[in-house]
């Protein structure tokens, strides 16, 4: 058998038992016996110094060939037996994904608040800034500047929790009109929400304290279809796109006209339901057009200026919201309660 | 408002459905609340007449008629009423039919044919109060026993009762606001809805055609305090018949609310209903020397009005007088001394106009608000006052029920001014943003009684509610409807964001719900016990909170000068509702007192407040310094607090920084918790918000990342147990100077391995330099040094 044979044969030989191998050492032994220092494939090329110079290129580019050959083989096999193994290794870290998620404790957000901030960004989106102003206020910038002067027969329709003569729990957020119209020129656009006070008793849908958002637009030319426009895109971002709006004429002192302001059911979208009470529409909010008197008092010309001034009741958008029927929950706090929002 | 459409119908034509009419009221602002047909819940029950009366034959307290219900055959009914007799014409409930429930039960109670004691009954007979009636509305008839139909209804057999009866008006509920009283009456309503629907309108002046005498043989007035009494006009109508009043006006009093009591009592009410003007009827033989004094109360006064009930007047009240007594509240309450009884003689009936302002504080003062001085006190119609006297008198010759005495007596010192107002037809166009002739305009503000001439606008005298332009506009905008007013976007250059503290806020509460604490929303009112189950000290400033006058109760009476309370309130009601932990924030708002001359200072602060599991101490101080670190504020102090009561004495720190307190927070001392019967372990942390904002900084610089590695060691120190751990850093810190980046506590431990009354505290120091890359002889150097300095303290390394 000449060199060329024997390195053939070696190639042959290498190809069969190296289509054997199953496992890791088998692998290694294969590894030595063909191309380790006391390897067959060595102890030929040691042979090699014995052959002719015309036959030693030759001999060597095969000798090349069929290493290259093995090594191949051996390579594409340890990667097969490597892949292997990783795949016993994840099926051994397998985990019951059906097992309940680890849980971080995240807070949860009272619903009031996550409402609040849904009307703050709707305003903020369409320009308005927001208002703060005491809660315990004085009865002028409750009362008396918002035209309804003492003994008005409309104070009856807003219980009031007086600490002085002069100095009450404010029923409405509408003082802070006044307050932001006697430190800013107009154009205005705000928002003012926060916490209100009224005597009625607790109940389903009662509470001494609740929470209003007031709004508040003073500029030129401002009029009741500024008013319709802002308060219908303000709808159709909470409740949707179908949204419609209906104003029915009402009195508010402080504001002339005056109006509530329905929207179209979002339950029924209209058609009628318990929701609605079969009406298709339900009162949201009270808005109107800010009394001449008023702007006198913020310090704001009547005849220079208009606007136009809405207050919402957060409890109860928050309630429609929600689906929610007794106000009571949200100052009981139980986090039964809390935690589903 | 309770408005009959039988009445509605005399002053206006309407054609259109009651639903119909219930929208455009509302839509043109006149507010229907509901709108009901009368003995709706009746059905199927007709007039029929009893044929014959029998014994039952198993039962001696039933009887057995025979009844013609219009129908081809008699109807056998059994019955246990005892008022029949043959040939009564009565309410027959027939099989299928649904009288009303006696004890009030809505939706009404069904009748069904049936054996009674093995005789069968083909129906029911009713009772007035079956028909949802009482003698108020039948007073002939018996009020327990059968309803048998007196001469006034319709006895055509086969009739529905309803009809039969008169129990078939329409009511419309409306929901009047304060500044329309006029809307409180029929022909009022009837205006709003002549204009709403484009009708003719018309108040017929009322006439009475036979009279004698002269009124002022009977009756003189004299008004002593004409800033509460603006008018009085008085009539006096003599051999008066006290008698039911005829079925026609029970039944519109029925329709209104109002319970039909006697003719003249019914002629008050129905012209009060009609026009608005609240009338009073009393005897004249009470009137000492028949004079009249309308005059302010004289001290120490008293009167016992209609109720029964005996007040005491003070000197602002106005009274109706004789030369004697008071008798009547002016606007409130008749007296009852001088009321009608049964045999009055002569009477007077007065049409009067008082101050609104002076009826609602008498009313208020005495607690005893009526139906007239709920009326008064939003403002009436002075000129109205003659006509309302009028009508009265036109209803006493049409119920025949007296004879009346020429002309009326007609005081009127306070008369009122119309205002003119501008006339502008663009401005209100440009105010309301809608494009309406002048005549458009102008024929809406007519058909509200509202006069336009030469440029100017003239309110009728009911309108005191139209004072100015805005107000003009909102009746034409009102009549042209809301609905038809277009709408558009807001233009023009607006500044929407949130200012800085706003957003810091946000930062804020954000982080909360990251640190897995949930928002709660509480009462700003507490009860003043709260602070002692606080533990507060007597002499505590924050025991001076602002006070409620009028409280809903004791529970909610003083605004909170702290949070703390009612965090443990929901803290406690969430342990009793058996939720096993629970973190929690409010950002609060407190009040503090500043005496009556100031408004108190309303200040937020951020409680905090958990139990159950994880919660501890170093848990909560976690969330506190991570607010203070999304806050920006580094190098704040810590120190202990032994002597805050609603704290534990040794588990209680304080965090402040420049003097400014920030925040206490610790464990809840044991006897607060049991306060709140909470039985665990309760954490909480107060943080100052307005203070955290002042002391934020959010100011970022970027500074270039380390250019040479840092060297760390680890340092395990012995000290007496009562060393803080800020201390020794500190100590440490100072010592090895500004190459040491950063030092932090890895372990404490206390126990068997240690010295007793001494503790181990390990820390991993890094020191680093900007320059240059440290040599270990330069980090020796430092440690040595604070070595050096710990030891002056007797503080040395754990061997």
């Amino acid at each position: 058998m000449n060199m060329k044979e024997q390195l053939e044969n070696i190639r042959l030989t290498a190809e069969i038992e190296l289509g054997k191998i199953t496992a890791e050492p088998e692998l290694e032994a294969a590894k030595i016996k063909y191309l380790g220092k006391k390897g067959e494939l060595t102890a030929i090329l040691k042979g090699m110094g014995s052959l002719s110079a015309e036959e030693r290129p030759v001999i060597g580019q095969t000798a090349n060939t069929v290493r290259g050959f093995i090594e191949e083989k051996i390579s594409a096999i340890e990667a097969g037996l490597k892949e292997k193994s990783n795949a016993l290794k994840l099926e051994a870290e397998k985990l019951d994904v059906t097992i309940p998620g680890k849980k971080r404790g995240i807070g949860h957000k009272h619903p009031l608040s996550i409402v609040l901030d849904e009307v703050k960004d709707i305003f903020t989106g369409m320009g308005f800034q927001i208002a703060t102003g005491p809660e315990v206020e004085w009865d002028y910038y409750n009362f008396e500047a918002l035209n309804l002067p003492k003994n008005h027969p409309a104070r009856d329709t807003q219980d009031t929790f007086y600490i002085t003569e002069n100095m009450l729990l404010r029923t409405q957020t509408s003082p802070v009109q006044i307050r932001y119209m006697e430190k800013n020129r107009p154009p205005i656009r705000i928002i003012a929400p926060g916490r209100t006070y009224r005597s009625d008793p607790v109940d389903a849908t009662h509470s001494p304290l609740f929470h209003q958002i007031e709004g508040l637009v003073v500029d030129k030319g401002i009029t009741m279809a500024d008013l319709k426009g802002t308060l219908l895109a303000f709808a159709k971002r909470l409740y949707g796109e179908g949204t419609k709006l209906r104003l029915r004429p009402h009195h508010f002192p402080f504001t002339e006209p005056s109006c509530e302001v329905d929207v179209s059911c979002f339950k029924c979208g209209g058609e009628g339901c318990p929701m609605c009470k079969g009406e298709g529409f339900i009162e949201i909010l009270g808005a109107g057009m800010v009394h001449p008197n008023v702007l006198k008092n913020g310090g704001i010309d009547p005849e220079e200026y208009s606007g136009f001034a809405f207050g919402v009741g957060l409890e109860r958008l928050t309630m429609f919201r929600f689906a929610i029927d007794d106000l009571r929950l949200f100052f009981e706090n139980d986090l039964r309660f809390l935690s589903q929002f | 408002m309770n408005l009959s459409k039988k009445w509605l119908s005399d002053y206006v034509k309407l054609n259109i459905t009651d639903s119909e009419f219930a929208h455009g009221m509302t839509m043109s602002g006149s507010k229907v609340e509901a709108y009901f047909s009368e003995g709706g819940e009746l059905s199927n029950i007709v007039a029929g007449k009893i044929l014959s009366i029998e014994k039952h034959p198993g039962a001696d307290s039933l009887l057995v008629c025979s009844v013609d219900a219009g129908q081809n055959e008699p109807l056998q009914i059994v019955t246990g009423a005892k008022n029949l007799t043959a040939g009564d014409v009565v309410p027959v409930a027939l099989h299928n039919s649904c009288v009303r429930d006696a004890h009030g039960g809505c939706g009404g109670k069904k009748i069904t044919k049936g054996k009674l004691r093995g005789v069968e009954s083909f129906g029911m007979l009713c009772s007035l109060a079956e028909l949802g009636l009482t003698s108020h509305d039948f007073p002939c008839a018996a009020e327990d026993g059968i309803f048998i139909l007196g001469d006034d209804c319709d006895k055509t057999l086969g009739l529905d009762i309803k009809e039969a009866v008169g129990l078939n008006d329409v009511v419309t509920e409306f929901e009047i606001t304060p500044n329309r009283p006029d809307c409180l009456s029929v022909t009022g309503l009837a205006r709003e809805a002549a204009a709403t629907f484009g009708v003719q309108f018309e108040i017929k002046e009322p006439k009475v055609n036979k009279t004698a005498d002269d009124v002022n043989n009977y009756l003189k007035v004299d008004i002593n305090a004409p800033d509460k009494c603006y008018r009085y006009a008085g009539a006096v109508v003599k051999n008066v018949k006290i008698a039911p009043s005829p079925k026609w006006m029970r039944e519109r009093l029925r329709a209104s609310g109002v319970r039909p009591i006697n003719n003249i009592v019914d002629i008050t009410n129905y012209v009060m209903l009609e026009f608005g003007q609240p009338m009073h009827a009393f005897d004249l033989r009470c009137l000492d020397n028949s004079h009249v004094i309308v005059r302010n109360a004289a001290k120490g006064e008293k009167i016992t009005t209609l109720d029964g009930i005996e007040r005491d007047m003070t000197e602002d009240m106005l009274v109706i007088a004789d030369e004697n007594r008071p008798v009547a509240v002016a606007g409130v309450m008749g007296g009852e001394y001088s009321g009608i009884m049964e045999d009055t003689d002569t009477i007077v009936f007065e049409s009067a106009c008082f101050n609104g302002t002076s009826v609602r504080l008498t009313s208020k003062k005495l607690g005893l608000r009526t139906e007239s001085s709920g009326r008064f006190e939003k403002g009436l119609d002075r000129e109205g006052c003659l006509r309302s006297l009028m009508r009265a008198l036109e209803l006493v010759e049409l119920l025949d029920c007296g004879d009346i005495i020429s002309g009326a007596v007609d005081v009127y010192p306070s008369k009122k001014e119309v205002a003119a107002i501008p006339f502008d037809p663009d401005w209100i166009n440009n105010f309301i943003g809608i494009d309406l002739t002048a005549g458009q305009q102008i024929s809406y503000l007519e058909a509200l009684g509202v006069k336009v001439e030469n440029g100017y606008v003239y309110a009728p005298s009911f309108r005191a509610d139209i004072e100015q332009e805005a107000d003009v506009a909102e009746e034409v905008a009102r009549l042209y409807g809301f609905e038809n007013i277009g709408d558009r976007a807001l233009t023009g250059e607006a500044r929407g964001s949130l200012t800085k503290e706003q957003k810091f806020e946000e930062l804020i509460t954000g982080l909360m719900l990251s640190e897995g604490f949930s928002e709660i929303i509480t009462y700003s009112f507490i009860s003043k016990k709260a602070y002692d189950k606080i533990k507060l000290p007597e002499e505590s400033p924050l025991r001076e909170s602002v006070e409620i006058m009028n409280p809903l109760g004791e529970d909610t009476s003083v605004m909170r000068t702290t949070a703390l309370p009612s965090m443990l309130e929901v803290l406690s009601k969430n342990y009793n509702n058996r939720n096993l932990s629970a973190a929690l924030y409010e950002l609060a708002t407190t009040y503090t007192n500043k005496g009556a001359e100031e408004l108190p200072e309303h200040k937020r602060t951020l409680v905090l407040g958990m139990y159950g599991a994880g919660a501890d101490f170093y848990g909560l101080k976690g969330t506190v310094e991570a607010v203070l670190e999304n806050a920006g504020i580094k190098d704040f102090d810590v120190a202990a607090v032994k002597d805050n009561p609603s704290y534990h004495p040794g588990r209680t720190a304080e965090i402040t920084k420049g003097g400014k307190r920030i925040s206490v927070l610790g464990e809840i001392h044991p006897a607060v918790s049991e306060n709140y019967e909470l039985r665990v372990k309760v954490y909480a942390a107060e943080i100052d918000f307005e203070t955290l904002s002042e002391l934020r900084n959010l100011e970022k610089l970027y500074k270039p990342l380390p250019k040479y590695p840092a060297v760390t060691r680890d340092l395990a120190l012995i000290c007496d147990k009562g060393c803080t751990v800020l201390k020794l850093s500190r100590i440490i810190s100072e010592a090895a100077g500004n190459t040491l980046e950063d030092i932090s506590l890895f372990d404490i431990y206390e126990g068997e391995q240690v010295e007793s009354g001494k503790k181990s505290a390990a820390f991993s120091l890094k020191f680093r330099s900007a320059e240059k890359t440290l040599t270990d002889e330069e980090v020796d150097a430092a440690i040595g040094r604070a070595l050096a300095a710990l030891a002056v303290g007797g503080i040395g390394l754990r061997k």
